[in-house]
């Protein structure tokens, strides 16, 4: 319910309190943008477009709720990965490639490092992670490798 | 024949839904009692959820995970089947259940609500998990009170609904309880400003506020209740009165500052107590629970702090390969998704970046050729300086508080000579620690070891002051137990002589009781040392709390202010803003629980103090994190540390019960105050109640039981069984390090499989070597080249594209090394080694593979 309040507040004159009806109703991306947990948070365009309706970042009740659900504590750890994977695969191919993995160096760092660290870095991730060494990591090999992260849980997880 | 298909796909767990959901067209389509209403809200059923289905296979779509596909497939033969089944029901007419109706109804049944409560941990989208939920649990609701029927059918549906009320009633408990948690917004406050290391500490606040909490329960409730209820009031027995000569200054605020006066004839202090046995209408036991509420302090606080421990260890088991994915973590693990400031933000960032850095130079730097001999004679200086210090600070600890005792002989002492002892520990505590850091800086440790060798350093320290403290106390408690010898024949001498005044020449009248403040007392060395305690507790408090005032909050305003008319930039440069030191903190905490612990059997009120202590530390601190300190440097992790705190609290409960445990079982007590006057030993109080209040047999068991034939058996068994449980918990270690061992070849292997390598096993590759000049033609050699031109190419990636494409080379092989031939003559000298290796036995190949492919072979190396 507290989410739904939320929700609301982020735009009041378009969300109607009374949800009986299902109204289809969808926030634009920069009002989600603007919540507090999420303002400084790199990654807050890909998690509003994983979890959007359509892929365009605006997102509905629905898509709210469940953004907030997997980013919760209770969130079982596969559901998790399985959303990090989606967040993470930026060309949206269901593989993180090279590519997808300098653009997640380059936010996480706000481009503090060189070229050369940066492909240094990606490197030694494909290397590490990759198990059926196609040169990127498929939803298996993230799975594999983020299940054992130890403060996987505790970093991934948003509390409202 | 749908039944048949039902079963097939039940084994599919993740196709539950679509079985449940399709079987429940087909029942519904069976349940044809309902005739026309019931077809026209079938067919409205099924129209519903059609355009479900619909969403669910473009789900699928989107999603192309091997579940996912999985359930694709089971869809498209669901609609088939609906198809068929639609068929085949239209021309079955069931009107009544049978019974293998009925079962296969409790069975859908089951699953539905299997599938409730796995909701959760499916991937699908909200709406589809709601609708999914919707249809399961109507499809529940409306088939589970049919199912009893005829066997019982309401208690049965009794059943059923009790059973969902229980689980609503435990579910709302449960959302109950997580609001119930106090500071829970307080502390995400702190969370998202800092990060989750700060907030660890927070979090162990107020674990210790439980804990505290609890015990600070069992001991007002069934310690001090009882006395001030139940027990004797104040001014009626001599214990419980302010002497005649103090009388005149007890209600002095600097007397009572110190626990002097009316608050140590008070329940907070032992020498309170009355020895009486039985006390109020009740009979309640006072000593004995007094002696209990002691001993289960200790008790309680050793079973939380190892479960505590435990759920900790149990967590961390899996960090087993730690080092095999240190720069995936690092990329995808590294951002703390609970931060929610732009400030802390800056900064993660730049920690982030750091941290990449750091593990570049890592990952790049070959070994370290500084001077060995000179970084050791460094740390074994750095060490020597330090057991300087902490000796220094023993000595002059103890020579303090002996200079203390013969202060509280003079009369006049001033505020300083009083508090002393106070005011040098809190001292020592306070200018030590950053001493110690900038020693440690010669050590020049990795930034995490040095920071334990920091903490074990500030440890040793306060321990050493405890002790040191601790041991001047017993000289005292010694010579105030020579004293009491003393004052108890004054005390006989005077009452009898009073006794005989006032009785004069009448001997049968019973004697005027004397006025108790008039009785000469003996020291009662029990309330001193609980005096010493609540002192050392409360000017600790004091301390950090003016700590944190001023070295954090008049410091921040300090650089805020004066930032604008100062020579250099104070927000950056030396006293900038002050980080939150979590150590120091923890570590404080630490210590003073030690110190409640060790004197809560003397002075019953002091874990009420720290009750309180608790309790304004938390809103203070947070208050002083928010308002002037910013966030860390370096990044902290977190989970591993909270065992290491839990250790140091479970060390620190240790050392804290064998000074009481000693003084219990070998000092006398009092003979005129506290709860145990009168006896030779505290202990004695067990052995009365035993002796007194349990009936005759149990007496006789206990005597049995404390036989020493008995209790030495007894403790060989106990230290047998932790010799053995040692040895299985680490033939389990090392059964579980082979597994990880074999489990990271097989990886690799696969790894090497997938690309149609050779095995990274370099035996195995010699092997293999082996057998190439026995069966190769004169490609051989130019191939060989290429393979040695491989390895020591190692380390680019770039081999790999390159490798992908060899699978495909083998009619081209003849090409490769027609390629590679103007190179061979540099390595000319190669293929003797290769004949050195034909020497080994011809081994089958392992993997059976063409023998062009064996040019990818040499690259197969592990560990870059």
């Amino acid at each position: 319910l507290r989410l739904f309040y939320r929700y609301r507040d982020l735009a009041p004159q378009l969300v109607p309190l009374d949800y009986t009806d299902k109204p289809a109703v969808t926030l634009p991306y920069e009002l989600i943008a603007s919540m507090p947990e999420l303002k400084d948070n790199p990654f807050r365009q890909r998690i509003a477009e994983v979890f959007s309706e359509h892929g365009d970042g605006n997102m509905t009740l629905d898509n709210f709720l469940d953004m907030f659900s997997v980013l919760s504590e209770m969130a079982p750890r596969d559901l998790k990965a399985y959303y990090a994977f989606k967040i993470y695969d930026f060309n949206n191919d269901d593989y993180i490639c090279k590519s997808d993995l300098e653009k997640t160096v380059n936010k996480l760092t706000r481009n503090e490092l060189t070229p050369e660290e940066v492909s240094l870095v990606c490197e030694k991730v494909i290397y590490e992670a990759d198990v059926d060494n196609d040169g990127k990591l498929s939803l298996e090999d993230f799975q594999h490798m983020i299940i054992r992260a130890p403060d996987f849980l505790s970093t991934f997880h948003i509390r409202i | 024949e749908d039944k048949e298909e039902d079963d097939s796909n039940e084994e599919d767990g993740g196709s539950q839904q679509n079985a449940a959901s399709r079987r429940k067209n087909y029942q519904r389509k069976n349940r044809d009692g309902k005739k026309a209403g019931g077809e026209g809200s079938q067919r409205r059923e099924r129209g519903k959820k059609a355009p479900t289905k619909d969403q669910k296979e473009s789900e699928n779509k989107e999603k192309k995970t091997t579940k996912k596909g999985k359930e694709g497939e089971n869809k498209q033969k669901k609609d088939r089947k609906n198809s068929t089944s639609s068929a085949s029901s239209n021309s079955s007419d069931e009107e009544s259940l049978s019974e293998e109706e009925l079962a296969m109804l409790m069975e859908q049944v089951e699953q539905k609500k299997k599938l409730i409560s796995m909701m959760r941990n499916k991937p699908w989208r909200m709406v589809k998990k709601l609708s999914v939920l919707r249809e399961a649990q109507a499809f529940v609701e409306k088939f589970e009170g049919a199912l009893g029927k005829g066997k019982g059918k309401k208690l049965y549906a009794y059943k059923m609904m009790m059973a969902k009320k229980w689980v609503k009633f435990k579910r709302d408990f449960e959302n109950f309880k997580t609001q119930c948690i106090p500071w829970e917004m307080k502390i995400k406050e702190v969370e998202s400003h800092f990060g989750s290391s700060v907030a660890s500490y927070f979090i162990f606040l107020r674990w210790m506020y439980g804990v505290n909490l609890v015990l600070f329960g069992l001991i007002f409730g069934l310690v001090i209740i009882p006395e001030v209820l139940m027990g004797m009031p104040y001014g009626s027995m001599p214990r419980k009165t302010v002497p005649r000569a103090e009388q005149a200054t007890a209600m002095d605020f600097s007397v009572l500052w110190d626990f002097e006066g009316y608050i140590k004839y008070s329940a907070l202090f032992y020498g309170y107590y009355n020895n009486q046995r039985t006390i109020g209408w009740l009979k309640y036991r006072l000593p004995m629970a007094y002696f209990m509420v002691g001993i289960s302090v200790f008790g309680y606080s050793l079973m939380v702090v190892i479960r505590s421990m435990a759920r900790n260890a149990n967590e961390s088991t899996t960090d087993g390969d730690d080092d095999n994915f240190v720069f995936s973590w690092k990329m995808f693990t590294s951002w703390d998704y609970l931060i929610g400031n732009a400030e802390t933000a800056d900064n993660k960032f730049a920690s982030i970046t750091t941290s990449f850095k750091e593990s570049i130079v890592d990952e790049q730097e070959s070994n370290k050729d500084e001077n060995i001999h000179l970084r050791r004679f460094l740390r074994v200086l750095a060490n020597v300086l330090i057991i300087c210090c902490l000796c220094g600070s023993g000595y002059l600890i103890y020579f303090v508080v002996k200079r203390s005792q013969t202060f509280s002989k003079m009369q006049n002492a001033g505020w300083y000579e009083r508090n002393e002892v106070e005011i040098v520990m809190s001292l020592l505590g306070m200018f030590c620690p950053p001493l110690f850091e900038t020693i440690a800086a010669l050590e020049n440790y990795h930034p995490r070891i040095g920071l334990k060798w920091q903490l074990g350093r500030i440890f040793a320290l306060f321990l050493g002051n405890l002790y040191t403290f601790l041991l001047a106390l017993m000289d005292d408690v010694n010579e105030k137990l020579a004293e009491e010898d003393v004052v108890k024949n004054i005390t006989y001498w005077m009452l009898l002589g009073h006794h005989n005044l006032s009785v004069g020449n009448d001997s049968t009248a019973t004697p005027p009781p004397l006025d108790p403040a008039d009785v000469p007392r003996g020291p009662c060395w029990e309330t001193t040392v609980g005096i010493e305690f609540v002192r050392l507790t409360v000017s600790d408090i004091l301390v950090t709390f003016i700590t944190i005032l001023v070295g954090d909050f008049i410091r921040a305003c300090f650089v805020r202010f004066v930032n604008y008319c100062w020579c250099w930039d104070l927000e950056a440069g030396f006293p900038s803003y002050a980080e939150f030191d979590i150590s120091s903190n923890v570590l404080g905490l630490v210590f003073n629980q030690g110190m409640i612990w060790m004197g809560s059997f003397y002075a019953p009120g002091l874990v009420g103090i720290n009750v309180l202590r608790l309790l304004t530390s938390m809103y203070f601190q947070c208050w002083a994190v928010m308002s002037s300190n910013v966030p860390h440097e370096r990044v902290f992790k977190a989970s591993k540390s909270n065992n290491f705190y839990m250790g140091l609290l479970l060390l620190i409960l240790f050392l804290s019960l064998l000074p009481v445990a000693y003084t219990i079982m070998s000092l006398p007590p009092s003979f005129d105050c506290g709860p145990f006057s009168g006896k030779k030993r505290m202990y004695d109080v067990i052995q009365e109640t035993i002796e007194l209040d349990f009936p005759l047999f149990v007496a006789k068991i206990f005597s049995y039981v404390a036989n020493p034939g008995l209790i030495i058996p007894a403790i060989l068994l106990m230290v047998l069984a932790i010799y053995y449980l040692n040895s299985v918990s680490e033939a389990y270690q090392r059964a579980n390090a082979e597994l990880k061992k074999k489990m990271q070849m097989q990886r690799e292997e696969e790894k090497n499989k997938r690309n149609n390598k050779a095995t990274t096993n370099p035996m195995l590759q010699d092997l293999e070597d082996l057998l190439t000049p026995s069966t190769r033609t004169e490609s051989h050699p130019n191939q060989e080249e290429e393979k040695k031109m491989e390895s020591p190419d190692r380390t680019s990636p770039v081999r790999k594209p390159g490798k992908g494409a060899v699978p495909d080379g083998t009619p081209t092989t003849g090409g490769r090394g027609a390629a590679f031939a103007p190179p061979s003559h540099v390595f000319v000298t190669q293929p003797l080694t290769l004949g050195v290796r034909a020497l080994y036995p011809g081994q089958p190949r392992p993997r059976g593979q063409p023998l062009g492919l064996a040019p990818g072979r040499g690259r197969g190396q592990p560990h870059y």
